[in-house]
């Protein structure tokens, strides 16, 4: 069932909203924010990064997820068992570590080799933000494909079932049915893993990828004000996260299911 | 088409039978569950099979269409028998999975379940396989499909998801699903087996609508009075084969084995 659709004009939501107004308020009054227009320009850039990641590795993420969730839910054992290995392992480490590891690691790697610093592929190999995107996308997959293997488990075999009854295809009933069933299935903690996404991106800052995070950082250096850009950092995530939420919302609420 | 009541017997022979089952055996495992069981129907039979839980006769309904596949025997459809092969562990397997499929759209299967595809609303349900794996246009499918729900009575819930119907109207659904495909045979698996008691009724109407116009039924159910009004030839099922079959009058009035006394006298 789709959530009921709440009134904002609820005595305790419109409290919360006048509480919400006086602390904005207050912080707009009483603090510094004269180096906003200074870095505003640099701070949507920021927020375009961050976003540009989030997408990316997250569609990267579960067009990968996919594949592992079906392996183990359904896959022979030579690729079940690496799947599931893969999803251990990457859900058993820290994110940071697997940053670290592919950046400083792989990074370095690839930089002894001539063949390497030679080809087309280098300029790219030698930023940050690809070891970013694959760190990210690998954590995603790793995540989801593990979402994804309790969905394509749980969709009732007799659906699938009637789609063999009706002369469909193994892809045919993959296509139609036995995916669209998981992925809906998945939905409600896909929406929570695209925010934990969210709150992961900020971890490339750390190899020098310039997102939202690493120009709040910025100013911080730059003014010697803490409190001002963290706040501001604080509200650009719940504003972005308000807005994942609610589009995850509006999905789940187009295909009401039981089970 | 002959009518409803002319019994497989009376059928003319030449055409060749909608379906035809010549010595089906299903084992699971140690349990051997059909034991050679042959069934043959005319295009416009109803034939009822009845028997008791574990009798076997859900498993051959399901062996008909190779969801079940059957361990031996053989299955033909509109005289064109489905091809099997050896599974290499003692069973047969299918040996042609584009004529498999060809088949099963030819044979339309309502479940106990329903098995509705929750994801789809019932117009969805119903136009699914005519057009993904027909390849009928869109508009023709949704033109024909929105008449069948009419005549299940649901054509006011064309755009509801099967979650918000009740039981009977989702097997309604699914039973005009079943005729999207403008199926040659219906195979009904326990069609109201699921439904609370007040809502059995709206189902079994369909159904005999449907018999009344010369479907070629296959129909597994416990209904026995049901079964005797529709059938035009009732099969009784007893562990794993055939104990009696013949038109529903001389079953119901004068059933000849024991077993099949014993089993009308326990459901009636």
């Amino acid at each position: 069932m789709g959530p009921e659709l709440r009134s904002w004009r609820e005595p305790h939501r419109l409290v919360l909203i006048g509480v919400a107004v006086a602390i904005i308020a207050f912080a707009a009054i009483n603090m510094r924010w004269d180096w906003l227009p200074r870095y505003s320009g640099r701070l949507v850039e920021g927020v375009g990064t961050t976003l540009w990641l989030l997408f990316l590795t997250s569609v990267l993420g579960f067009l990968l997820a996919v594949p592992l969730g079906l392996a183990q839910a359904a896959g022979p054992v030579w690729l079940a068992a690496p799947a599931r290995a893969f999803c251990t392992v990457i859900r058993g480490t820290p994110l940071l570590l697997q940053l670290w590891l592919l950046y400083y690691g792989l990074g370095s790697l690839f930089a002894e080799y001539p063949e390497i610093r030679d080809s087309w592929a280098w300029p790219y190999l030698r930023s940050a933000w690809p070891y970013g995107v694959l760190a990210l996308t690998l954590s995603f997959a790793g995540y989801e494909g593990e979402v994804m293997r309790g969905a394509f488990a749980g969709v009732p075999k007799g659906e699938l079932e009637a789609g063999r009854a009706y002369g469909m295809s193994p892809w045919t009933s993959f296509r139609r049915i036995w995916l669209p069933r998981a992925i809906h299935r998945a939905l409600p903690t896909l929406a929570g893993e695209t925010v934990l996404q969210l709150k992961a991106t900020p971890l490339v800052a750390t190899i020098t990828v310039v997102d939202v995070y690493a120009i709040i950082s910025r100013v911080r250096q730059d003014t010697y004000l803490t409190y001002e850009p963290l706040l501001l950092l604080a509200l650009i995530y719940m504003i972005l996260t308000g807005i994942l939420v609610v589009a995850f919302r509006w999905l789940e609420a187009k295909v009401p299911v039981k089970g | 088409m002959s009518s409803p009541n002319s019994g497989a017997v009376a059928s003319a022979p030449s055409s060749p039978p909608a379906v035809e089952v010549a010595d089906l055996h299903k084992r699971f495992g140690e349990l051997e569950v059909l034991k050679g069981v042959s069934l043959s129907a005319q295009n416009g039979d109803v034939v009822a099979i009845i028997g008791g839980s574990g009798s076997g006769k859900s498993t051959m309904l399901r062996c008909i269409n190779m969801l079940e596949l059957p361990t031996r025997g053989a299955i033909s459809i509109q005289g064109e028998a489905i091809d099997m092969k050896p599974d290499g562990r003692g069973g047969l397997q299918p040996a042609n999975a584009a004529q498999l499929r060809r088949i099963r759209t030819r044979l339309a299967m309502v479940f106990q379940s329903f098995n509705l595809w929750q994801h789809m609303t019932v117009l969805g349900n119903v136009i699914e396989a005519p057009v993904h794996v027909m390849g009928i246009s869109r508009d023709e499918a949704v033109a024909r499909a929105e008449k069948l729900l009419e005549r299940v009575g649901l054509f006011d819930k064309r755009d509801t998801y099967p979650a918000f119907l009740s039981g009977g109207q989702q097997q309604r659904a699914a039973i005009a699903r079943a005729l999207a495909v403008e199926p040659d045979v219906m195979l009904f698996d326990e069609p109201t087996s699921a439904l609370d008691p007040e809502l059995v009724g709206e189902v079994l109407a369909v159904i005999a609508d449907l018999a009344r116009e010369g479907r070629t039924m296959l129909l597994v159910t416990h209904e026995m009075k049901f079964a005797r009004e529709v059938a035009s030839h009732v099969v009784f099922l007893a562990d794993g084969v055939i104990e009696e079959e013949g038109p529903p009058d001389r079953i119901y009035s004068a059933p000849k084995s024991e077993r099949l006394q014993k089993f009308l006298a326990t459901v009636q």
